[in-house]
């Protein structure tokens, strides 16, 4: 990037600007210069500080031009100026009959991606009227137990027409399943059918835990679906791979980054295992990574994904489609630096969090609401988040150019230090054994508690200011921000609904469709088409998992596993 | 000679589905480090499992955790077992996303204590010493 001579004339006045430096460093602002992962900054970067910078290779191999290989800058040529992110908010509330009436509402504004929230029984595979349900029944999101629930959240809704990202992992293909038999009574055919799904187990042993079976099976239900989706439903996204539980679960920046992709890297992985082609689904893998605080952090830590993905995909795994090199992903801002005391200053936060995100170059993004330490966010306190990114979009300025800060020496060799420690926790995990050993040695979930415990202590012994928690707190402060209220009743109504269904169907053809996925998921062949009979046979979400839980075991993390730090 | 104070039994546990464990872990650790004596039982444990936990491992308190929303079922749940058991003298605090209105409710029905994010550990730990050595003294009185 720059030649010898000139890095080492830098050196050379390096020196003498040190000396002179070295009078005002007895003041200091803070104790500790270091980013919200605990590593340390410089106090100054140049050329010289990037390392590899006199090679003139360097521009082209590390960095190079935005929709180009290693996609530093970013995945297309033109980014925001063609198009803006997708402002995408993620919610989910109650009843089907409720989020049917919420999807009606953003389609009538002119949405075209409906965004689904599931309940935790939904996530967890049991159903509205089970014992384990109770008190959480459309708590975190919506309840489905059967197709006869996505029929309602979708009466009227062409399926043809809108795209659906659905958040749900142990039993995504159970949902997805449901949603396409509703689209198949709909008159719509799968091909048409657009959307995402989360379904990422191998972060729910990581971090989030909303697991059912265990990993190895788990992942075969993905590899299932990935397979039957590249034949018949093309245009679903199966898979976003998902850094924001893990760093939410307290992992550093750069484990969030090295587990992500090492998840990634497994599914494609098992999929190639599968004997499916590299080329075939790569292209609809998406990520989903946090925005936490540590602004420039954060910036280094989406470009570096970038660069690692697309290396790995063309030189490691032998895709040979561009688009198969490309690392989409969606952002959060990041729900754990959120603080309850004066919540209103956690606009301010997730403001500067989402401009780290844009900045890095998200293909999509979701702001956090103020209120989300104290209770499910009113509806004010969404329309502050999003237009939070209305405001970065289009007053801020930052969308008129292609990756404002590549060429930063402090950003580019903050991504380089991201990539080399990534690496480092690419070659551990290799080490041990590879991901599945990882999780069941509890490895991932060691090395995040150990975070989460160290970041805390650093908050504790106010070396990391946190405003209004440690520093600049309001003695007996008021909280004067509206909290939704719950409705207890529609857990009754859903529960009830559920069981008449279940009274209602043809109970014959329910059991000779769970009898089949019990066959498939004994066997090697693809479960997905029978769960997608079961589905359309109007069986449970619960009744689903439970021939699978018969068959393949309940996963409990050991107890290495639960080590506090 | 003054007996040598005998270390806090503390038994921490995650109720219902949620399986959101740094809070839990986080404290864990805070209380261990403070020279408690800490057993963590883990996710989905069921009030019947906690309590039992509880009443095997003769603990002075029972710490729980819970983000999902689910805290008006499952902390008077856990009450209503302690109370069948006759357990009810062991101390049940708490932790979580959950509104003022919900902790008040909660505490007149019995659970010690309730911190919402951003508590301190060190407000946890001192919080559970004098709980614990309040009712000590209590039942000596007793």
């Amino acid at each position: 990037m720059y030649d010898k001579e000139h890095i080492e004339e830098l050196n050379a006045r390096l020196k003498d600007w040190d000396v002179e430096a070295e009078k005002q460093r007895a003041h200091k602002s803070l104790p500790r210069f270091f980013t919200v992962s605990g590593v340390d900054i410089d106090e100054l970067y140049t050329p010289a500080a990037i390392d590899g910078g006199d090679d003139k290779e360097y521009y082209w191999t590390n960095i190079g031009l935005p929709g180009h290989f290693p996609y530093t800058r970013g995945v297309h040529h033109t980014m925001y100026r063609g198009r803006l992110w997708t402002m995408r908010q993620f919610a989910g509330m109650g009843t089907p009959a409720q989020t049917h009436d919420r999807f009606v509402y953003i389609l009538k504004q002119g949405g075209t991606g409906l965004s689904t929230a599931f309940d935790l029984p939904t996530l967890m595979g049991y159903d509205s009227d089970h014992s384990r349900s109770l008190g959480e029944v459309g708590k975190c999101g919506v309840a489905v137990d059967t197709m006869a629930d996505m029929e309602i959240i979708f009466d009227k809704i062409d399926l043809a027409k809108v795209s659906t990202s659905m958040t749900i992992n142990s039993p995504a293909s159970m949902l997805l399943a449901m949603y396409l038999a509703v689209a198949e009574k709909q008159g719509v055919p799968f091909d048409q059918v657009r959307g995402t799904l989360q379904n990422d187990i191998l972060k729910e042993y990581i971090a989030q835990k909303e697991y059912i079976f265990p990993p190895r099976p788990s992942v075969r239900l993905i590899t299932d679906m990935m397979d039957y989706c590249t034949k018949h439903v093309p245009q679903y996204n199966t898979i976003s791979i998902s850094g924001y539980h893990i760093r939410e679960a307290g992992a550093t920046a750069v484990q969030e980054l090295a587990f992500t992709l090492a998840d990634g890297f497994q599914y494609i992985e098992s999929a190639i295992e599968d004997g499916q082609d590299v080329d075939d689904f790569a292209p609809r893998l998406s990520y989903f990574f946090n925005a936490h605080s540590d602004f420039f952090e954060e910036i280094a830590k989406y470009r570096a994904a970038r660069r690692i993905f697309a290396k790995r995909m063309r030189d490691k795994y032998g895709a040979k489609n561009p688009k198969s090199w490309l690392l989409r992903f969606h952002t959060q801002t990041a729900g754990c630096s959120l603080t309850a005391q004066q919540p209103e200053n956690n606009i301010v936060r997730v403001a500067l969090q989402a401009l780290s995100g844009v900045l890095g170059g998200t293909q999509s993004l979701h702001t956090n609401s103020m209120d989300e330490t104290l209770a499910l966010p009113s509806e004010k306190a969404v329309t502050i988040a999003l237009r939070t990114q209305q405001v970065i979009a289009y007053e801020t300025g930052v969308a008129n150019t292609v990756d404002p800060l590549g060429g930063s020496w402090f950003v580019e060799a903050l991504t380089d230090k991201m990539e080399a420690e990534a690496e480092k926790i690419f070659a551990e995990i290799d080490e041990r054994g590879g991901v599945f050993e990882c999780i069941e040695q509890g490895y991932f979930q060691r090395e995040i508690a150990r975070s989460a415990y160290a970041y805390q202590r650093e908050i504790e012994k106010k070396e990391r200011i946190i405003v209004g928690v440690n520093d600049f707190v309001i003695e007996n402060e008021k909280i004067d921000i509206p909290i939704l209220k719950i409705d207890y009743e529609s857990e009754r109504s859903q529960a009830e609904f559920c069981k008449k269904i279940k009274a209602e169907r043809d109970n014959a053809k329910v059991q000779a469709a769970l009898e089949k996925l019990r066959v498939a998921a004994s066997g090697t062949e693809n479960t997905f088409p029978a769960i997608l009979d079961c589905a359309r046979a109007y069986a449970s979400v619960g009744e689903m998992c439970d021939v699978l839980r018969d068959v393949w075991g309940e996963w409990n993390e050991s107890k290495s596993a639960m080590q506090v730090s | 000679m003054p007996k040598k104070p005998k270390k806090i039994r503390v038994l921490l546990a995650k109720p219902g589905l949620d399986g959101h464990d740094r809070g839990i872990k986080v404290i864990a650790a805070a209380f261990r480090d403070a020279g408690m004596e800490v057993i963590y039982t883990g996710l989905r444990q069921t009030p019947e499992m906690i309590v039992d936990a509880a009443v095997q491992e003769d603990v002075d308190a029972v710490g729980i955790s819970i983000l999902s929303g689910a805290h008006m079922t499952l902390f008077p749940a856990i009450l209503d077992e302690m109370k069948r058991r006759g357990a009810d003298e062991i101390l049940l605090f708490g932790g979580g996303i959950i509104p003022d209105e919900d902790i008040e409710e909660l505490e007149k029905m019995g659970v010690a204590r309730l911190f919402t994010p951003g508590a301190p550990t060190d407000d946890v730990i001192n919080y559970l010493r004098k709980a614990v050595e309040a009712k000590k003294s209590d039942e000596e009185v007793m």
